[in-house]
């Protein structure tokens, strides 16, 4: 522990004596990543976590389906099994050195969450019980569906990061709750701290620390279809572009195949794994067509362009947006007692009884794949490939390691989160034995941060934030959604920037300090500008398609130019690229077919 | 299609001198749109100073409880048309200390959930490469209690709390007992330490509020009829 030295403390501009607080670590985040890493680094230094929602409102509460590890409780399966379908559900653009480590510690992760006291659902023998999941499959492909997810119900997610709550809670975790992260302080290629906004009282507080680790999550909110929590605006990776560093693979997004129809709200993919189906307006089993082996339980990216394809060509329900997801042939027990959550959802969000009716459901964005570049122990890289930020980590959704590449398995993001929540909180311990003393605190680390607030509570122009971000979010799912092609992306480019542009010519009605959303929705939506222009760059470049990433004008993957990594900086106006090798191990790229 | 007129509650902590007041919005709200839906479009469209939680929209996180025609429910999961009322009024939920419009202080919340020691204890050591055994039917026991979402409807229903701010809190007694209740955890004397106490259990009047109130359908009076008993057998044995 390192003590406390009120008289130590740096004197920032602008920032009262009191609100700047300095902790060995300072955490942003508290999904399952960033609570796993907290959980892990304070056993030995002082942790602080900050969210800008209540810690168990994070959206990993929100899975349903499951965290993926080859337990072998069910039925044989072997890491090697699990490490084959990530590779070849990435499209071959995984790391396989991280997906090694991923699979390889998958067991431990998951038993330890047991320990930490995790409820899940259980076999008949006490094991910890697994399902089936898109994807994940036995004997390198040969066989069919595996019992691999293991879960909590239908509130596996929930079940998670509740647990890891109540373990940060024993530890004595100091939290932040309702804090709101607005820049990273990063100077000589060092971070030094960030600074962030009081949601409940107002006021810039400045957090001194020796290591920052983001677990700040996913960014679906910019698609106007989508599963995502509204505070998943995608504000650690324009934290990051802001603090000069580089974004990998953003135009990989995943479009999860079963959203309710019309606000996206997710039905798991438990549904499938329990033996749902896809049905059209004739009735028909159309995933026959498209992957006549695995049908329901073909990857996500495949069976969200299927469900698009029999949509674009007229046979959505009624000729509309939506295809149907059957479970009725289930019967009620079934979907009582395994997805219970389904029917309740179904039931709240479109009045449709799942026992007695089919579920309407279309495709909705879902995650991102991309993120901030990091090595397998979670370290940032300035440039994208191999040079640490020294004290800055990121993990889960918001980090690109990249075990997921060109497209994610079901039930893999929980395991990633957690996974390398905990390495980055073991690299952290790492660092902090070495590193004795605190950065040096700059007197002007806080002057981007209090100038932006100033500005939006200052603003005075014609535009309202809601317009332009329903706007945008229209724009991204027209443009850039599951199928892309040249032409459209260059138009959704000039659009953003028209866009963009009214953007600096916002009005705002609330001007308070306390509790004011309307200012952290109007940030929230310049971070959007930020990344949204590298997912609509890096998809125009990358003229292949590969896993979630489908150009019209370009179908096929194309190996010998695009099987590489985008890296992406923003310098001024410009996006700027860079490229790095794929890591390949084991498996060498195959056609991917199911 | 209907006009629904949404009659908000509205405080901003930097206008004591007017305090809480009413504040009418008209909304056009079509088939499927929840009363968070409709809180958005207000907000987005009409009044950017209105003020309330929300984030996953999907009734997991617990961030959006609030007080409906006098009911504590989640907004993102009340369909507008089911209230069958062409006025709606929202309230912030009873009891918390007030933020602003409908957002309330969690610390209360908090507050009653650590003093429980709301985490698993356990004395004997984990088996160091499996998970520990449960069987189906002891896992079973957790079942209506562990899906809590922390959204604190039930603790602001409660009569016990409105009159004692010290009260532990239904919330709070429902993870007691699903720690209490888990085959797997050694500490139920350290989680029940503090509820043997003038804010703890006893205070409990078995008015059943807090069953009414959990938008999950859990039931916190069944949890507390269980650690009272298990207070007891502890007391004698
Ligand atoms: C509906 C749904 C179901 C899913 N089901 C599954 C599943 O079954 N299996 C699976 O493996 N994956 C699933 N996923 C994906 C998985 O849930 C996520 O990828 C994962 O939970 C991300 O965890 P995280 O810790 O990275 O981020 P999150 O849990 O999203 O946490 C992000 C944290 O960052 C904080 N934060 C963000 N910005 C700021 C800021 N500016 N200042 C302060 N704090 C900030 C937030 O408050 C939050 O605490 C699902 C996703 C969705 C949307
Ligand atoms: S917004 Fe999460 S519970 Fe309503």
């Amino acid at each position: 522990m390192t003590n406390f030295d009120p008289e130590s403390i740096h004197d920032v501009k602008g920032v009262p004596v009191h609100s700047v607080h300095r902790h060995d670590v300072v955490i942003v985040g508290a999904g399952l990543a960033g609570m796993r890493a907290a959980v892990e680094a304070s056993a030995e230094f002082d942790v602080a976590v900050l969210s800008k929602v209540f810690p168990t409102r994070s959206h990993s509460g929100g899975a349903q389906g499951g965290i993926a590890a080859s337990l072998a409780n069910e039925e044989e399966d072997h890491w090697e099994w699990h490490m084959f379908d990530t590779v070849k559900g990435s499209d071959y653009l995984g790391d396989q050195d991280a997906i090694e480590i991923m699979v390889k510690e998958a067991p431990v992760v998951v038993r330890e969450f047991e320990h930490m006291g995790c409820p899940f659902s259980r076999t008949r023998e006490g094991r910890i019980a697994q399902r089936k999941f898109g994807g994940h499959t036995k004997d390198f492909g040969k066989g069919g569906p595996i019992l691999r997810a293991c879960y909590a119900a239908d509130r596996t997610g929930h079940a998670l990061l509740h647990t890891l709550y109540e373990v940060c809670v024993h530890n004595r975790v100091r939290f932040y709750p309702e804090f709101f992260a607005l820049s990273l302080i990063v100077r000589d290629g060092v971070c030094r701290g960030l600074v962030a906004w009081d949601v409940i009282g107002g006021g810039v507080h400045v957090f001194h620390a020796k290591a920052v680790l983001f677990g700040t999550g996913g960014y679906g909110q910019v698609y106007r279809i989508t599963s995502n929590a509204l505070a998943n605006s995608g504000d650690g990776l324009s934290l990051s572009l802001r603090a000069g560093l580089p974004l990998e693979d953003m135009e990989f997004v995943q479009f999860h195949p079963t959203g309710l129809y019309q606000s996206g709200i997710l039905v798991s993919e438990a549904a499938r794994g329990e033996g749902g189906y896809l049905t059209n307006d004739k009735g028909e089993r159309f995933m026959e067509r498209y992957a006549p082996q695995k049908m329901e339980l073909a990857p996500r990216d495949l069976v969200s362009r299927s469900i698009q394809t029999e949509i674009n060509e007229g046979r959505g329900i009624g000729g509309g947006p939506y295809v149907h997801c059957d479970l009725r042939h289930l019967g009620a027990d079934k979907i009582m007692k395994l997805l219970p959550q389904i029917h309740e959802l179904a039931w709240k969000f479109l009045h449709v009884d799942c026992i007695k009716e089919p579920i309407p459901i279309q495709p909705t964005a879902h995650y991102s794949m991309g993120g901030i570049p990091v090595d397998i122990d979670c370290r940032v890289l300035i440039d994208g490939k191999s040079k640490p930020v020294a004290g800055f980590y990121a993990a889960g959704e918001c980090a690109c390691v990249s075990v997921h590449g060109g497209n994610r398995l079901g039930t893999n993001s929980l395991l990633e989160a957690s996974l390398f929540g905990r390495r980055a909180g073991k690299a952290i311990v790492r660092f902090l034995r070495e590193t004795r003393d605190f950065p040096e605190l700059p007197s002007d680390a806080a002057d981007a941060a209090i100038a932006e607030v100033e500005r939006v509570l200052s603003a005075g122009g014609s535009e309202s934030v809601g317009a332009i971000r329903t706007e945008l979010k229209d724009k991204m799912s027209a443009g850039c959604g599951i199928f892309r092609d040249g032409g459209k992306l260059e138009k959704l480019a000039g659009e953003l920037r028209g866009l963009e542009k009214r953007f600096r010519n916002i009005k705002i009605d609330d001007r308070s300090e306390k509790f004011n959303y309307d200012l952290l929705e109007a940030i929230e939506l310049g971070h959007m500008f930020d990344f949204v222009e590298l997912i609509v760059a890096g998809a125009l470049k990358r003229q292949e398609s590969r896993g979630a990433h489908s150009r019209t004008d370009f179908p096929d993957r194309d190996d010998e130019k695009w099987l590489r990594h985008t890296l992406a900086w923003k310098r001024g106006e410009k996006v700027e690229f860079d490229y790095k090798p794929v890591t390949i191990t084991r498996f060498q790229p195959k056609t991917r077919t199911y | 299609m209907a006009m629904i007129t949404f009659r908000i509650n509205r405080y901003n902590p930097d206008d004591e001198r007017r305090g809480h007041y009413v504040q009418e919005y008209a909304l056009d709200v079509c088939k499927g749109c929840t009363v968070l839906d409709a809180l958005n479009q207000i907000k987005w469209e009409q009044d950017g100073s209105l003020t309330f939680r929300r984030s996953c929209r999907s009734g997991i996180c617990g961030s959006c409880a609030m007080t409906i025609k006098g009911v504590n429910r989640l907004a993102c999961e009340t369909q507008v048309l089911a209230l069958k009322s062409p006025n709606v009024t929202v309230e912030p939920m009873r009891g918390y200390p007030d933020i602003k419009d409908l957002v309330v202080s969690l610390d209360p919340l908090v507050r009653g959930l650590l003093a429980v020691r709301p985490y698993l204890i356990t004395k004997t050591p984990p088996p160091s490469d499996q998970e520990r055994l449960q069987s189906p039917e002891e896992r079973a026991r957790l079942d209506g209690l562990y899906e809590c979402i922390l959204c604190g409807a039930c603790t602001s229903s409660c009569p016990s709390f409105w009159a004692d701010k010290e009260y532990i809190g239904p919330h709070a007694f429902l993870k007691a007992y699903r720690f209490v209740a888990d085959s797997r955890d050694e500490g139920s004397r350290e989680h029940l330490e503090a509820l043997d106490d003038k804010h703890g259990l006893w205070r409990c009047h078995t008015i059943f509020n807090c069953v009414e109130a959990c938008p999950k359908d859990l039931n916190p009076t069944r949890a507390i009829g269980e650690l009272k008993k298990e207070l007891v057998r502890q007391r004698i044995g």
